[in-house]
């Protein structure tokens, strides 16, 4: 398991690859890998947004991330898992969040994936402002239903 | 010993707090639980109905019982991913 909170841009695509060859111990014994990335949109609730800060609890935000891993691992015999999360500054198209799970058989896969992240937008304390291109600035008041 | 308090996101705005989301209250009689820290800080503020709490980094409710060295933080609806 691993969590990561990134001040910076990141390839989602990249991490993903680099972290999969750098654990030998999942080479052979994975037999499904399931990856969602989440990416900026230029647009929200009918408004346009040219750019997004996100804030986030230092500490709280990583014990929820790892409490979250930790019980899908529980539940759907993970091999490993793997949550990346920007925060800061974000321009749209910027990738926000990658979640990935290995499990031996496509069902827990596509099961822990998305739990993680349903729970990981329910739970994990993040929060958008976003900039609009008229000038306006809010906060994100609520999540898109997931299901 | 002090309660350490924390306003993330609209919270911090709305406590008027722009350039410092953390401040420290001293333990004095009065402060038993939660609720009692938001009405400390909040200057008469009402604590809006959808709130979060975390005592020590863990959810909790208003109800919930402080103490010294507690970290309190009140957040708006977490908007991640």
């Amino acid at each position: 398991m691993h969590i990561a909170i990134n001040s910076e841009p990141f390839d989602p695509w990249q991490v993903l690859n680099d972290y999969q060859n750098e654990k030998s111990e999942l080479q052979g014994k994975y037999g499904a890998t399931a990856v969602f990335v989440g990416t900026m949109r230029d647009f929200n609730e009918g408004d346009d947004v040219s750019e997004m800060f996100l804030e986030h609890y230092p500490g709280m935000t990583e014990h929820h991330l790892e409490n979250i891993c930790s019980q899908a691992t529980g539940e759907h015999q993970l091999l490993d898992s793997l949550v990346v999360h920007r925060v800061g500054v974000i321009q749209p198209n910027d990738p926000i969040v990658l979640v990935a799970v290995w499990t031996a058989h496509r069902k827990q896969a596509f099961e822990a994936c998305r739990e993680i992240m349903e729970d990981l937008k329910s739970k994990a304390p993040f929060w958008k402002k976003e900039q609009l291109n008229d000038g306006q600035n809010r906060w994100v008041g609520k999540n898109t239903k997931g299901y | 010993m002090t309660i350490q308090v924390k306003f993330f996101a609209s919270m911090r705005d709305l406590m008027g707090d722009d350039q410092s989301i953390s401040r420290d209250i001293v333990e004095q009689q009065g402060i038993q639980t939660v609720d009692d820290v938001w009405t400390y800080c909040a200057q008469g503020k009402e604590k809006p109905s959808n709130v979060l709490i975390a005592v020590n980094m863990d959810y909790v409710d208003g109800q919930t019982q402080v103490k010294a060295g507690d970290e309190v933080a009140f957040f708006p609806p977490v908007t991640g991913g």
